[in-house]
């Protein structure tokens, strides 16, 4: 399926803002095999003074720019055509979970898509008692990696209750779990943190999600923003998989991956916004419209 | 006995332990002759004096140590022990050869850790510890330092185990700390022993210093720009050590706000507009270096750093990243690690480790836990007691009846065992004896264009029982010096200019924004304490006086505006005043004189002890009046001292505006037709103008009188029109700093200002006209940092 995505973030100062650095990472990814980034641009309003396109260590497109006097504000305009092929997988041939541990600590890998990289504690993925105590209670002799992914995954998403007015882009995963309410953000930090739990390798995506449902499918929570899940390393043999907890259902030809990382800190979409005091300041707009093909 | 070593004689080593005096068999050490006897024919009373000599240098240098968690900007005295810690230069030879080796180990393993990753790859190093590690900094990776190393300066931790061999206990390469101390533990010990420092060939610090700066200095590709030395900030637990080295190697000490990144360059921002710096010598653990690529929490870096790195517009010493050195684990691996990559086992041992995660290593740590210390593998030093869960001699430490074994078999990937060292001991003197001490040393390499150097000496530290188990070294102890003792003759070296060099004056750097700022801060809250103290002073010398209640009360509440509690003697506001002021101070320590801290270290000092007894009343009265003095003899310090650059005009300038602006507030409510009897000699008194009025008026005080000299006056120096020619003139003073055209809102605000005073007449210059002034005046500030300092 070809899409085209339009994301449109926009900031009002309530003062002037003084000299500002940012790095935005929105630009949907290049994924061999399941996603061709056909074209694509960022566009920033004012012009900034400086401005640098490059990749991060996870391979994430990323715009570095700065200003060097005031300004009130910031707009930022993302377009882009993607041609996502990706499938969720419809069989299951994923390591079985108990041996998993053995493909870990054969891996020599440092490299972008090493699973080592989503094992332990990241900046706002730290592990704790709770999230590892509901995964593991969850866990059955003879599972494969895949169902694990799966039954914790569905498990949470029934647990939680999808909220945008409890949570905001700091809140802490174990403050969102203990209240059970959250964003697509806040499920999938409880998810990697329940998967970290019980040693499967587990990171954040960022991406969008098609506007409008196929016909005769339910429109998919977090559509009208930008979409985070999961990705879990289900062993060598298969390797990554992801999972949206959000919507509960595995990632496929509706997910247009944006970015990967350990956590929404290596992801975000922009950084260096400077917190205005006296509530949310931003604005945002996604559209995520089908091509035929 | 013989009095040449009667000291000797009477120093009893503990059995078993090697020590640094007496040798296995009892016999003393030959490199420690002279200072035993020097030592030994010393009265105790003598030693004492000679000792305080070395005290009295660090109190008035102003040495501070900060315990972990301490957050006052003060510090505690620091804990030195004279007598030094004496090596053969033959010995330390061999202990510079295998630090130099090990240096070159570091150096190999980081590039290959941020760069071809064959260490993991062929497995000699596992990848999950790197992955896991918080201090392998992803951004880093791939990028290849400009300079072509990531170590330039770093520092090994060393002791002397239980068969004589030196071990090295800990490698410290993120952001070193301690060879400022040395610096000045040996000024220290100098002072102590002046004339047998002089005579017994002790290797001189000055000339690694002096290499290492040139070093520093050669990797700048830019010539004009600048070398300085990146801190956290005053409340490191190390800054006093960073502003004094940073004074000794006459570099800038930086804060990460006062750094911006443009076009990939980094910049320093000045009164001057930005000035370019491409060398940072680090004192900042790497991680918090830039908020934007590494930890995002943090407050202390500078956005966009890491760019400026990735463009090759900047060498950091060291390279961010390389506190992955420091990961506790890593010392499990090395030794094989160095045998792969040079066929020989390390010259120098570091300390026996072992990596939980191995199941043949686990079995082994299991069987012999109670000759070690367990804790988390990826941290980069070894707990102190309380920090974290860790296991001493087969005990867990940090919770209620732990389970070693099951702890082990919980989080054995996570857990680095080591064995527990015993060190040597070296005497320290103590009620007119010598007794031994657990000891270890830091010793630090330079990278110079000739290689590693590495400095001939070091900072010891002394541990503070005889307890030699290394661990026992965390709970504190002393500092010590340590000399390196030579069999020639030591030709002293100094980093002053040798003299048939050419004369060539120093052309001091722009002043930087924050340095600027904390100037005027300090100028500012100074003349505040003082325009308080004289208020209360004011008070309470009139309480038990024939007072009218109108006046008092009209005092009170210009106190309580000010937030001071009238019914304090010495009030809570007024200190508070002046901690502010030693705040500001203590954020400048590289650009202040030493004096001039002391003196207001002392006043903040006395202030404090007196405020828990004085009474309010004639008692309160005369304390302030000694407190005046000391303010008085504080400004004198600093405005003698000070040359007369930037520095200076911001300090100036804070004090000005802050004493015009008293000065008008005080006028406006005193001299008002509405204002109490008595208030207009009140006025002349706060403004130190007693005698002057009756000289100059021979009448009772008037609202016209008081006016005219106290704000038109241009002669008086406590008048409003006095402090604004002196405003003029200090912004005149640095216009010429000014990069661009166009005079600042802030030169017109003034000019304004000054105007309208001296178009006033005593008549003119009403209350209205006053607090005119006086919001016109508080205007200025704002109007000056933007000028000036952003």
């Amino acid at each position: 399926m070809i899409y085209d995505i339009k994301l449109a973030l926009g900031y009002d100062y309530a003062g002037s803002a003084g000299a500002g650095r940012h790095l935005v990472r929105v630009m949907p990814l290049e994924v061999p095999g399941q996603q061709r980034l056909v074209s694509g641009e960022v566009r920033v309003d004012p012009t900034p003074d400086e401005r640098r396109d490059g990749r991060d260590f996870f391979g994430n497109n990323l715009v570095e720019f700065s200003f060097r006097a005031a300004h009130d504000g910031l707009d930022l305009v993302m377009v882009a055509r993607v041609d996502r092929h990706a499938v969720a997988p419809t069989e299951d041939r994923s390591t079985g979970f108990a041996l998993l541990a053995r493909d870990l600590a054969a891996c020599r890998d440092l490299g972008p898509g090493s699973p080592l990289h989503m094992v332990a504690a990241s900046p706002r993925v730290t592990p704790d008692a709770p999230t590892a105590v509901f995964a593991r209670d969850l866990l059955r002799p003879g599972q494969t990696c895949l169902q694990v992914v799966q039954t914790v995954g569905r498990a949470l998403h029934d647990h939680m209750t999808f909220d945008p007015d409890a949570t905001d882009v700091d809140t802490p995963l174990d403050e969102a779990f203990a209240a059970r309410k959250g964003v697509c953000q806040d499920y999938s930090h409880i998810l990697i943190a329940c998967l970290r739990g019980v040693g499967v390798p587990a990171g954040y995506v960022s991406g969008f999600l098609r506007t409008e449902p196929p016909p005769g499918k339910p429109r998919l929570e977090g559509a009208d923003a930008m979409h985070a899940w999961v990705r879990a390393w289900c062993g060598a043999a298969v390797g990554w998989v992801e999972y949206d907890p959000t919507n509960a259902c595995l990632a496929g030809g509706d997910h247009i991956v944006v970015a990967y990382g350990r956590d929404y800190s290596d992801v975000a979409p922009i950084k260096g916004i400077l917190r205005v005091s006296g509530g949310q300041n931003g604005r945002q707009a996604v559209d995520v419209i089908p091509l035929a093909g | 006995m013989e009095a040449e070593r009667r000291l000797f004689d009477r120093y009893a080593p503990l059995p078993g332990v090697p020590d640094e005096l007496a040798d296995s068999k009892g016999k003393m050490r030959a490199v420690w002759g002279p200072l035993i006897a020097h030592l030994s024919k010393l009265t105790p009373g003598e030693v004492e004096a000679a000792f305080a000599a070395g005290d009295q240098h660090l109190a008035d240098a102003g040495v501070f140590f900060r315990a972990y968690g301490d957050t006052s900007a003060a510090g505690r005295d620091w804990p030195f022990s004279p007598v030094p810690i004496l090596l053969p230069e033959t010995e330390w030879q061999e202990i510079a050869k295998g630090l130099i080796e090990r240096a070159d180990l570091l150096e190999a393993v980081v590039a290959d850790l941020y760069g071809e990753n064959r260490l993991v790859a062929e497995g000699h190093l596992p990848a999950a510890l790197i992955a896991q590690s918080p201090e392998w900094l992803r951004p880093m990776v791939g990028v290849k330092p400009r300079s072509g190393h990531f170590l330039h300066f770093v520092g090994f931790e060393i002791g002397r185990g239980p068969d004589g061999r030196w071990w090295v206990l800990s490698d410290r390469t993120d952001a070193p700390s301690g060879a400022g101390f040395a610096l000045e533990n040996r000024v220290a010990t100098t002072q102590v022993f002046p004339k047998l420092y002089e005579n017994s060939n002790v290797l001189r610090l000055a000339g690694f210093f002096g290499a290492f700066r040139d070093a520093l200095d050669r990797l700048r590709q830019d010539t004009a720009s600048r070398v300085g030395i990146l801190t956290p900030g005053a409340l490191t637990d190390t800054y006093y050590e960073q502003a004094y080295i940073a004074r000794y190697l006459g570099m800038a000490l930086l804060e990460g706000e006062d750094l911006v990144v443009e076009d990939g360059h980094l910049r320093l921002r000045t009164v001057q507009g930005l000035a370019p710096v491409d060398v940072l010598w680090r004192r900042m653990d790497g991680i918090w270096a830039d908020p934007l690529e590494l930890r995002e929490d943090s407050a202390l870096g500078t956005p966009g750093l890491m760019s400026a790195i990735r463009a090759g517009h900047v060498t950091m010493v060291n390279a961010l990243g390389v506190g992955v050195l420091e990961t506790q684990v890593l010392m499990a691996f090395l030794p094989a690690i160095a045998r792969k990559l040079t066929g020989k086992p390390l010259l120098l041992p570091n300390v026996a480790t072992w990596w939980c995660g191995g199941a043949r290593e686990l079995a082994h740590v299991r069987a012999q836990a109670a000759r070690m210390m367990i804790a988390p593998a990826l941290a980069t030093r070894m707990p102190f007691e309380g920090s974290t869960v860790h296991a001493v001699a087969g005990k867990l430490q940090g919770v209620e009846d732990g389970d070693l074994h099951g702890w082990l078999t919980e989080n054995a990937q996570g857990l680095v065992a080591k064995e527990l060292v015993t060190l040597s001991t070296t005497p320290v003197y103590h009620q007119g004896e010598l007794t031994p001490r657990p000891m270890t040393i830091r010793m630090f390499l330079a990278r110079t264009a000739d290689g590693w150097q590495v400095m001939p000496g070091g900072f010891g530290r002394i541990g503070a029982s005889t307890d030699t188990a290394a661990i026992s070294m965390r709970n504190g102890g002393a500092v010590a010096d340590v000399w390196v003792v030579s069999d020639r003759k030591v030709e002293p070296v100094s980093l002053l200019t040798p003299p048939h060099a050419p004369f060539v004056r120093a052309v001091p750097g722009p002043l930087p924004s924050r340095a600027a700022d904390n100037l005027f801060w300090l100028g500012r809250y100074v003349e505040r304490t003082e325009g308080f103290a004289r208020l209360v002073r004011a008070y309470n010398s009139r309480r038990s006086e024939a007072a009218t209640e109108l006046l008092l009360d009209s005092i009170r509440a210009r106190l309580k505006a000010y937030g001071i509690d009238p019914a304090q003697g010495v009030p809570k506001g007024l200190l508070r005043t002046l901690a502010a002021a030693v705040g500001s101070a203590s954020q400048i320590r590289d650009r202040f004189s030493v004096d001039g801290w002391a003196a207001l270290k002392d006043m903040e000092k006395s202030m404090t002890r007196i405020a828990r007894t004085a009474q309010p009343g004639n008692d309160a009265a005369q304390v302030m009046g000694v407190f005046l003095r000391k303010i008085a003899g504080f400004s004198g310090l600093v405005h003698e001292n000070m040359f007369r650059a930037a520095g200076w005009q911001f300090l100036t300038i804070g004090r000005s505006l802050e004493r015009a602006s008293m000065m008008t507030d005080l006028l406006a409510a005193l001299a008002d037709p509405a204002a109490p009897q008595g208030g207009l000699d009140l006025a002349i008194e706060i403004g130190d103008s007693t005698m002057v009025h009756r000289q100059r008026y021979a009448v009772v005080s008037s609202r016209e009188t008081v006016i005219d000299l106290l704000a038109l006056d241009e002669m008086n120096p406590r008048s409003v029109r006095f402090q604004l020619d002196g405003l003029r003139a200090r912004l005149n003073d640095l216009a010429h700093l000014r990069s661009h055209d166009g005079g600042p809102r802030v030169e017109t605000l003034v000019h304004d200002l000054q105007a309208a005073m001296i178009g006033h007449s005593v008549h003119s210059l009403d209350t209205k006209a006053l607090k005119a002034i006086h919001a016109g005046l508080l205007d200025l500030s704002p109007a000056l940092g933007d000028a000036y300092l952003h």
